[in-house]
């Protein structure tokens, strides 16, 4: 339930930017537990209680197998593939203590030196990140 | 009656945010930043409107993925500020108008905008971080502000042009108002950013550039941008700017710009800041 039955132009055309997970419908109905799990973590006591057992807090939540591996994991990438939004899981990553550079970082697969000497040196070019079907744009 | 004088836009970085709370503003990477705002801080002090609507997106604070309002207005007295997983930003507790909110969603909804009304709700940094760039630290804010927060998470988040044209309503609700406001509209968000996936960090100078200069050469051109331009050329988040356009069809279309301020990197973000005024000045005649 979580892919569009039917072709959908206007989605369709976001699939052909590279390094990209737009949040749609879909990813927002597949993700849809998880993302309510990040939300839990906005209560003190639930973040308290998340970081003594992180397993037990989780079987608060109807999460799929892959989303729960990819949360204990701490694999934002595979987060982001079974329906999560960057600012649910920011309530995650803020309950660890760390901050959008740190995981953007993680998400490039760089080390956060090297992630945030590129952003230094003006950031990412979009030439050549356009388009997965025209990779020179 | 009520009058919108001027439009302000800027970037919304949460990590701006931190480095104010932890008191990180001297380290050598924040200071071109707050930097970058000590004119508009001024020119804010000597143009202080009454009230301040604000268009900035909801970070998943106040709406979750259970309810994903397209435009919400807080009607509220106040709107405390949320805990984004850190605690509550030790900021103000940010004080409404809800007299002049519940009006103008009263006009834009009988103009066919059909707004969100939120009579309690919490705000984040979308927020609060554009009231710190301009108003400081101040143990109260010193306006009133109306929070119209934007669906630009989920797609489809609306076009730049409906944001556009309900900038126009706003107008019109605001200049029908009959008690004499000075009143300002923040847009906020954006530049080019992308905080997901393999390809964060996407930054696009020549876009931001010509998006700033368009928000006076010509608007209407920002109103025409689909929203697959703005993933491809400025980042997944950069579609955030469609919120912007609020703020410039709030404005009359002969604009003055005033201020303009652009930094990489702030944290993933290019960092975009204008202020722009209306260049008619004189008082108008209240709406029929």
């Amino acid at each position: 339930m979580s892919e569009p039955r039917f072709k959908n132009d206007y989605l369709d055309q976001f699939e052909d930017v590279p390094g990209t997970t737009l949040f749609n419908a879909h990813r927002s109905r597949k993700g849809f537990h998880l993302n309510m799990f990040c939300m839990s973590l906005m209560k003190e006591e639930n973040r308290k209680a998340f970081k003594a057992n992180e397993e037990e807090y989780l079987k608060r939540f109807p999460l799929t197998e892959a989303q729960r591996q990819a949360v204990l994991k701490r694999d934002w990438n595979a987060m982001i593939a079974e329906g999560g939004n960057i600012y649910f899981l920011a309530k995650l990553f803020s309950t660890d203590g760390l901050s959008y550079q740190y995981v953007a970082a993680q998400m490039t697969g760089a080390s956060q030196e090297e992630y945030a000497r590129m952003m230094l040196e003006g950031g990412r070019s979009p030439k050549g990140n356009r388009s997965k079907s025209n990779p020179e744009l | 009656m009520a009058r919108i004088v001027a439009g302000v836009t800027t970037s919304h970085v949460p990590a701006i945010g931190a480095a104010i709370d932890l008191n990180k503003k001297n380290e050598p990477y924040w200071v071109p930043i707050f930097k970058g705002f000590e004119f508009s801080k001024k020119w804010m002090a000597e143009n202080m409107p009454d009230v301040v609507i604000v268009v900035y997106n909801d970070h998943a604070s106040a709406f979750s993925v259970e309810l994903i309002p397209t435009f919400a207005i807080g009607c509220a007295e106040e709107f405390p500020p949320a805990d984004e997983g850190w605690g509550p930003r030790p900021v103000p507790v940010v004080k409404g108008h809800p007299d002049l909110a519940c009006h103008i969603a009263q006009s834009c909804i009988l103009d066919e905008f059909d707004l969100t009304i939120a009579n309690k709700m919490e705000v984040d940094h979308g927020l609060t971080i554009p009231l710190n760039l301009l108003f400081g630290e101040p143990k109260e804010w010193p306006v009133r502000v109306i929070p119209l927060a934007v669906n630009v998470i989920q797609y489809p988040p609306p076009t730049g042009k409906r944001c556009f044209d309900l900038g126009r309503a706003i107008r019109k609700a605001v200049e029908s108002w009959p008690e004499d406001l000075k009143v300002m509209v923040f847009g906020t968000g954006g530049m080019s950013h992308q905080l997901q996936g393999p390809r964060a960090g996407l930054i696009n100078k020549e876009w931001d550039t010509r998006f700033l200069d368009n928000l006076t050469k010509d608007p209407i051109a920002l109103t025409k941008i689909p929203h697959i331009e703005y993933v491809r050329e400025t980042g997944s988040e950069g579609i955030e700017m469609v919120m912007w356009l609020v703020m410039r069809g709030a404005l009359d279309d002969n604009v003055r710009e005033v201020y303009r301020f652009y930094h990489v990197p702030c944290s993933n973000t290019a960092l975009g800041h204008i202020i722009l005024e209306n260049v008619d000045k004189s008082p108008r005649k209240a709406a029929a």
